[in-house]
C-alpha cells in the first residue's frame, strides 16, 4: 500500500483494532492508539517529502469507481493546500491523543475508537476529490464529535452537543442539495456524460455554469462552510462546543475541524463557483472583518478562559476568511498558513487550559492569580502560545495575519482599503484580551489557597508542548518551508480567478505546467 | 568587515537562547552575568570595527546584507536583510555600548534576585530585537524589532510580577506591563497601515528602494495626500514607542520594571526608536511638510507637558520618566523642523546622561532599601560619593551647562527650532528647558543634599558595588565630553572644527532630505550667540531656583506656598493632567461595557442564540401539535382520507 493510502486508512484500521481490545486494559488501548497516530504521522512525513511542491496540480491521485450509477468514485488526491492540512491533522492528532491520557477517565475504549475514527474522517475531508465522497467524510465527522462532546464533555454538554449538531446538520443539508444539483448539472447539462460527482471533471467545466446557477450553488456550499468556520454571525455554537468539549476535543475542534470550513471555501467556492465568489467577496469580507473585531471584543469580557480562547478563534478565523476572499495570492497563501497557525497556537492554548483544568477543575479567570511563581514553565509556554496568537512578529501568527492583511489591502477584487484597515484594528484588540487574561491568571501574588499546591508541568505535558513551540517559531522565522507547498496551487487558482474577472493570466508559467499534468491525469483516468 | 553585520544581532540572540534554555541550571550568577554581558560587548566590538570601516571608507549608499527570504507569495517577496550605513551603525554603537554597560551594572543590581537568569535572558532578547529594529533594511524587519522590543519591554516591566505598583487602575507591575504593550499596539496599528500604503503605492518595503524612488522624482511626491497619510501613520507609531502625546502615558508606569530596564529600554534606547523611524525615512518625511509641522508641534507640546509634571513628582524614577518623555519631545521638535542630525545627536547624548541618571537612581534605591520617594531621602552625598558625583555630572549635562554633552545637543535643537521653525516653538522648548534644569536640581538637592529624612533604624545607605559604579563613571565621562562630537557651528567655528564630526558623518543619510527642505551650508548669525547665551541663562536660572527653594531653605517654604496658591493647577500636575482617567472613562470603559452587555449578553446570547433556540422551539412545538393528528384510531384516519379526497376533487373540478 502506498503511504498515501496508509495515511488515510491507518487511523480507521486502528479504530477497528481498538474495538477488539479488552476494554479494561486501558494501558494497551491508550498506547496502541498513540502508536497508531504517531505511525500515521511518520508515514505522512514520507508523503510530505514525496510531494512535488512545484507541481500545482493534484498529486497521488487515485480513482476507483465506487457507485457507477451516479459515477461516484473513491477519488482521492492532494494539492499543496491539502498536503499542509493533512500534515496538520496527522501532527495535531497524536498530541491530542496524548493529552487524552490525562483528561479522559471513563469509557476509554469507546473514546479512543471515536478519536481514531475522527482522524480518519478529517483526513478524508482534506483528500477527497469527489464531491460525494467529500460529503460522506464531512458527515462522518459529526458522529465521533457528537459523542466526544456528549459523553466526555463538561457540565453543560447536552446543550452544547445538540447546538453543535443542529448548526452543522442544517449547513450539511444545504450542501447535500448543492452536491446533487452540481453533479446533475455539470454531468448532464455541461459534460453530457450523465450524473457525475468527479471533482476534477466538474472543476474543469465549472466556469461554464451560468452565473445565476453559480449563485445558488455558492450559497448552498458556503452556508455549510461558514457555519463550520465559523463566520459571524453563525458562530454561537462554537463557544459552547469548545467550552464543554474535553481538552482533546477542543484541541481537535480548534486545531483541525474549523479548517474544514475554510478549506471547503477555497476548494469548492473559489475553485468551482469563481464568478459567484468574485461577486460576493466584498459582502463576505465584511462579515469576516466584523467577526475579527466582534470576536475580539466579546473574548475580552469572558470570565472563563476556555470560552475566551473560543471567541478568539472567531476573530482569528475572520482573518482566514478575509484572506480567502481577498482572492489574491498573498491573501490565500496567508489564509492557508493562518489555518495551520491557528491550529498550532489555539490548539496549544486549549491544551494549556486543559492542563490547569486538570489540576484545579475550574477555568474561571477570577479563581487564579499569581500562578507564574509556582508554575514558571507553564507560564512560559502559555506566554509563547499567547504571543503567537497575538501575532507577534517572529512567531507564526504574524506571518499569516500580515499576509492576509496585505492581501486584503492589495486586492483588486475587494478594491477597498477599509477591509484591511478595520481588520488591522483586530491586531490591537488581540493584545487586549489575551494580555489582560494572562496578567489576571499569572501575575500578582498567589492568594487563593486552592492554588497554593499547584505543580508545574509533567514530562508528558512537556512532550505535548515542545513540538508545537518548535513549529510556532519555525513558521514565524522561515515560513517558506510550508508556504512553498501551496504556492503553486494557489497561483493556479489566482490564474483561474483573474482570467474570469480581468481576462489576464498573472502566472503564465503555471498555466504551462497545468496542461502537461492534465494530460497525465487524463491518461491515468483512461487507464 | 560590514559583511559580518549579521553577527551583531546573532550574538545576543545566542545569549538569549542559551540563557533561556540553560540559565536556570547554571545557578552561577557571575557566569550568567558574564555570558549576558559578553554577547553584547562582542557585538559592540564588531559594530565599532564596522564604524571604523565607514570612517575610513565613507559610503553614499548603504551596504545591504541579505540573509534569506522571510515572507513570499505570488509576486511578493521580502528578505531578512541588514542595512549597514552611518545611521544604523551609530544607533548600533549606542545600543550595544550603553547596553553593555547596563548589563554589567545589572550583575550588581540584580544580585540575589531569584529571577537573575531570567533577567539577563530578557535583556539579551531586548538587545537582539533592538538591533533588528535599527539594522533592518526593510520596514517589515524594523517592525519585527519594533514589536520585539515591545515584547521585551512587556516582560521586563512585569519582571517582578508579584510586586505592587501604584498608578491609575494599576495595582501590580503586570498592569503597567499590559498598559505599555497595548498602548504600543495602538501605535503599531499605524505602522502596519503605513506599510500597507507604502506597499500599495511603491510596491516595495525596502528602505533603500523607497529612497531611490522618491529621490528620483521628489517634487512629484511632495505633499501628496498619500505621502502625508503614510508619514502621519508612521508618526503615530513613533508616538507609541517614543511616548509622545497622545500615547505618552505608558512610559511613567513602565518604571515598574527594575531600574536597569528603565535605564536601558525606557530611557537610552527603545524609546528613541520613534526618532530612528523618522530619521530613517527622512526623505519621505521631508516630502510631507504638514506632517513635519504636526511632529514639531506634538514634540514641543510633549516636551512642555512632561516637564511641568516632572516639577511636582516625588518618585525619583517618576521624575526621570517624565524627564525622558520631555527630552523625547525635544528630539521630535527637532525632527519636525528638519534638524535630523540634531535629533540623532540628542538621542546619543541623552542615552549617556539619562542612562546615567537612571543607573544613579538605581544605585540610590539599591542603597536605600528600594525607597523611591525623594522626600524621604536627603543628605546621601556622604554615603554614596561616586553615585553623587556621577549623578551631578548627568544633571549638569541634561540642564545644558556649557561643554557638558547635553548643552551642545539641546542648544542645537533650540537654535534650529528658532531658525527653521518659529519663535513660539522656541519659547515652548526654552520654558521646558528651564523646568528641566529646575526639576533635575530639585532632585539633586532633595536626594543628596540637606537633612537626612530617612528612617535610620531600617535604612543604612551605602555605596553600590564596583560592577555598578564603574558603568556610572564611564557614562559620566561620556556625558561630560560626548558633546564634542557635535559642536555647533557657531562654536566649532572658533576651533576651526566644522562642520562637526557627527554632521559630517551622517551627511549621506540626510542629504536628500536636507536638499528638499532647502538646508544648505551654515551661516554665522548673531542671533545664534544671543540664543546660546539665553539658553545658558535659562539653565542657570533653573538651577538657581532649585537651590534657593530646596537647598538654602530646608523647610521648602516657597514651593509649598506656591503649590498652595495655585492649588487647582498643582492638583492637575500632580495627577498628570488626569489623562489616564480620561482615557479610561472615555475609551476603555465604554468598550468593555458595550462588549459585555451589548455584544456578548445581547447580540450573542439573546439575538443569535435566541433565533436558533427559537427555531428549535418552533420545530418542537410544531412537532408537538402535528403529533396530535396521529391519534391511532382508524376512524380518524378515515375521516382525514375522505376530507382529503373531497379537497382534491374540488380542486381538480374547479381548476378545469
Amino acid at each position: 500500500m502506498t503511504p498515501f493510502i496508509l495515511t488515510l486508512f491507518l487511523p480507521l484500521i486502528g479504530s477497528i483494532i481498538i474495538l477488539f481490545l479488552n476494554k479494561d486494559n486501558h494501558k494497551i488501548i491508550k498506547y496502541s492508539t498513540l502508536f497508531i497516530s504517531i505511525l500515521t504521522f511518520l508515514i505522512s512525513l514520507i508523503l510530505f517529502f514525496q510531494f512535488d511542491s512545484n507541481n500545482p496540480n493534484i498529486q497521488f491521485y487515485i480513482n476507483q469507481i465506487w457507485i457507477s450509477s451516479i459515477d461516484a468514485g473513491f477519488r482521492i488526491g492532494m494539492d499543496g493546500m491539502s498536503m499542509l492540512l493533512v500534515m496538520l491533522t496527522t501532527f495535531i492528532s497524536p498530541i491530542a491523543i496524548l493529552s487524552s491520557f490525562d483528561s479522559i477517565h471513563h469509557r476509554q475504549k469507546e473514546y479512543y475508537f471515536m478519536i481514531l475514527l475522527l482522524q480518519f474522517a478529517m483526513t478524508g475531508v482534506f483528500v477527497a476529490m469527489d464531491i460525494f465522497l467529500f460529503y460522506i467524510f464531512w458527515e462522518l465527522i459529526l458522529i465521533p464529535m457528537y459523542f466526544i462532546i456528549g459523553i466526555w464533555g463538561g457540565k453543560n454538554k447536552l446543550y452544547a452537543t445538540v447546538k453543535f449538531f443542529l448548526f452543522t446538520i442544517v449547513g450539511s443539508l444545504f450542501m447535500l442539495v448543492g452536491v446533487i444539483w452540481l453533479a446533475n448539472y455539470a454531468g448532464n447539462n455541461i459534460l453530457g456524460t450523465g450524473f457525475t460527482t468527479d471533482f476534477i471533471k466538474i472543476r474543469d467545466v465549472a466556469s461554464q455554469i451560468p452565473f445565476d446557477n453559480q449563485v445558488w450553488l455558492f450559497w448552498a456550499f458556503a452556508v455549510s462552510f461558514f457555519i463550520k468556520v465559523p463566520l459571524f454571525p453563525l458562530h454561537t455554537w462554537l463557544p459552547d462546543a469548545h467550552t464543554e468539549a474535553p481538552t482533546p476535543g477542543s484541541v481537535i475542534l480548534a486545531g483541525i475541524l474549523l479548517k474544514m470550513g475554510t478549506y471547503g471555501l477555497i476548494r469548492f467556492n473559489l475553485e468551482l463557483f469563481t464568478q459567484a465568489s468574485i461577486n460576493f467577496a466584498p459582502l463576505i469580507s465584511w462579515f469576516a472583518v466584523i467577526g475579527i473585531i466582534y470576536g475580539a471584543l466579546v473574548a475580552a469580557v469572558q470570565v472563563d478562559i476556555k470560552r475566551l480562547v473560543a471567541y478568539s478563534s472567531v476573530s482569528h478565523l475572520g482573518f482566514v476568511v478575509l484572506g480567502i476572499f481577498s482572492m489574491t495570492a498573498l491573501g490565500i497563501q496567508g489564509a492557508i498558513i493562518q489555518m495551520v497557525n491557528h491550529g498550532l497556537s489555539t490548539g496549544m492554548l486549549f491544551l494549556l487550559v486543559g492542563m490547569i483544568y486538570e489540576r484545579r477543575h475550574t477555568r474561571e479567570i477570577a479563581e487564579y492569580g499569581g500562578i507564574a511563581r509556582i508554575m514558571p514553565v507553564y507560564a512560559t509556554f502559555f506566554a509563547i502560545a499567547m504571543f503567537s496568537s497575538v501575532g507577534l512578529p517572529g512567531l507564526n501568527g504574524f506571518v499569516g495575519e500580515y499576509m492576509t492583511l496585505i492581501g486584503a489591502f492589495t486586492s483588486p477584487i475587494l478594491n477597498n482599503w477599509a477591509f484591511g484597515i478595520v481588520a488591522a484594528l483586530g491586531v490591537i484588540f488581540a493584545a487586549v484580551y489575551l494580555l489582560w487574561m494572562y496578567q489576571r491568571v499569572f501575575f500578582g501574588t498567589n492568594d487563593n489557597p486552592a492554588n497554593h499546591h499547584l505543580t508545574d508541568l509533567t514530562k508528558r505535558e512537556w512532550t505535548m508542548l515542545v513540538p508545537l513551540v518548535l513549529f510556532i517559531v519555525w513558521i514565524g522565522v522561515y515560513p517558506s518551508t510550508f508556504t512553498n507547498y501551496s504556492e503553486n496551487s494557489t497561483r493556479k487558482l489566482i490564474n483561474t480567478i483573474e482570467k474570469q474577472k480581468f481576462n489576464r493570466v498573472p502566472f503564465p508559467e503555471i498555466e504551462a505546467m497545468q496542461s502537461d499534468t492534465l494530460n497525465n491525469i487524463s491518461k491515468q483516468i483512461e487507464k | 568587515m560590514h559583511n559580518l553585520v549579521w553577527l551583531i544581532p546573532t550574538l545576543p540572540l545566542a545569549g538569549f537562547i542559551f540563557l533561556g534554555l540553560l540559565g536556570k541550571k547554571l545557578k552561577n550568577e557571575k557566569m550568567i552575568g558574564a555570558i549576558g554581558s559578553a554577547t553584547v560587548g562582542l557585538a559592540f566590538v564588531i559594530a565599532f570595527l564596522i564604524f571604523l570601516e565607514l570612517l575610513s571608507n565613507p559610503i553614499d549608499k548603504p551596504y545591504i546584507i541579505t540573509l534569506f527570504t522571510w515572507i513570499s507569495a505570488g509576486n511578493f517577496s521580502l528578505p531578512i536583510a541588514y542595512q549597514v550605513d552611518q545611521l544604523s551603525i551609530l544607533y548600533t554603537l549606542i545600543i550595544t555600548g550603553v547596553g553593555f554597560l547596563i548589563h554589567v551594572y545589572s550583575i550588581g543590581y540584580m544580585h540575589g534576585d531569584r529571577g537573575f537568569f531570567r533577567f539577563f535572558t530578557y535583556l539579551n532578547l531586548f538587545i537582539f530585537m533592538m538591533l533588528n529594529l535599527v539594522l533592518a533594511s526593510t520596514f517589515l524587519l524594523t517592525f519585527l524589532g519594533w514589536e520585539g522590543v515591545g515584547l521585551s519591554s512587556y516582560l521586563l516591566i512585569g519582571f517582578w510580577y508579584d510586586r505592587k505598583f501604584e498608578g491609575v487602575r494599576i495595582t501590580w507591575t503586570g498592569h503597567a506591563a499590559n498598559k505599555a504593550f497595548i498602548m504600543n499596539r495602538i501605535g503599531d496599528f499605524g505602522f502596519l497601515i503605513a506599510m500597507f500604503l507604502i506597499f500599495v503605492q511603491f510596491n516595495t518595503l525596502e528602505y533603500q528602494e523607497l529612497h531611490s524612488i522618491l529621490s528620483a522624482n521628489p517634487y512629484f511626491y511632495q505633499s501628496a495626500p498619500l505621502i502625508i497619510a503614510i508619514t502621519l501613520l508612521l508618526f503615530l507609531a513613533a508616538t507609541g514607542k517614543s511616548a509622545q502625546i497622545p500615547l505618552a502615558v505608558w512610559l511613567p508606569d513602565a518604571m515598574a520594571g527594575p531600574t536597569p530596564v528603565s535605564a536601558l529600554i525606557h530611557a537610552a534606547t527603545m524609546v528613541t526608536a520613534g526618532i530612528f523611524l523618522v530619521a530613517r525615512n527622512s526623505l519621505l518625511f521631508s516630502l510631507a511638510p504638514s506632517t513635519m509641522m504636526v511632529i514639531a508641534i506634538i514634540g514641543a507640546l510633549t516636551a512642555f507637558y512632561a516637564a511641568t509634571i516632572g516639577t511636582v513628582q516625588n518618585g525619583i524614577k517618576k521624575v526621570l520618566a517624565y524627564s525622558t518623555v520631555s527630552q523625547l519631545g525635544f528630539m521630535f521638535a527637532a525632527l519636525g523642523v528638519g534638524a535630523y542630525t540634531a535629533a540623532v545627536f540628542h538621542v546619543m547624548t541623552h542615552a549617556f546622561f539619562k542612562g546615567l541618571l537612571f543607573l544613579g537612581a538605581g544605585s540610590v534605591m539599591h542603597g536605600m532599601h528600594d525607597e523611591e520617594n525623594i522626600k524621604k531621602m536627603g543628605g546621601l552625598k556622604k554615603y554614596m560619593p561616586e553615585t553623587y558625583k556621577t549623578f551631578y555630572v548627568a544633571s549638569l549635562a541634561i540642564a545644558g551647562i556649557p561643554f557638558f554633552s547635553g548643552f551642545f545637543s539641546k542648544d542645537e535643537i533650540l537654535w534650529l527650532t528658532f531658525s527653521n521653525g518659529s519663535v513660539v516653538l522656541w519659547l515652548i522648548l526654552a520654558l521646558s528647558a528651564l523646568m528641566t534644569a529646575f526639576y533635575m536640581f530639585r532632585l539633586v538637592n532633595l536626594v543628596f543634599h540637606g537633612s537626612e529624612r530617612f528612617d535610620h533604624k531600617h535604612i543604612h545607605p551605602h555605596e553600590s558595588p564596583k560592577t555598578m559604579t564603574i558603568p556610572l563613571i564611564i557614562l559620566a565621562v561620556l556625558s561630560a565630553i560626548g558633546g564634542f562630537l557635535g559642536i555647533p557651528y557657531a562654536l566649532g567655528f572658533w576651533f576651526s572644527h566644522h562642520p562637526n564630526f557627527l554632521e559630517h558623518f551622517l551627511e549621506p543619510i540626510f542629504k536628500d532630505a536636507n536638499m528638499i527642505l532647502g538646508f544648505g551650508g551654515h551661516h554665522l548669525a548673531a542671533t545664534e550667540y544671543i540664543l546660546m547665551i539665553v539658553s545658558v541663562g535659562i539653565a542657570l536660572l533653573g538651577i538657581w531656583l532649585a537651590y534657593k527653594w530646596y537647598y538654602y531653605d530646608q523647610k521648602w517654604t516657597s514651593p509649598r506656598k506656591i503649590a498652595d496658591s495655585i492649588k487647582p493647577i498643582h492638583k492637575i500636575l500632580w495627577n498628570k493632567y488626569f489623562i489616564d482617567e480620561i482615557y479610561f472613562r472615555a475609551i476603555v470603559d465604554p468598550i468593555i461595557t458595550s462588549s459585555r452587555s451589548f455584544f456578548w449578553k445581547f447580540v450573542d446570547l439573546k439575538i443569535i442564540d435566541g433565533i436558533v433556540n427559537g427555531l428549535a422551539t418552533i420545530t418542537l412545538e410544531l412537532g408537538e401539535r402535528i403529533r396530535k393528528i396521529q391519534t391511532g384510531f382508524a376512524q380518524t384516519y378515515a375521516i382525514y382520507m375522505i376530507a382529503g379526497a373531497i379537497v382534491l376533487l374540488t380542486w381538480i373540478i374547479f381548476s378545469f
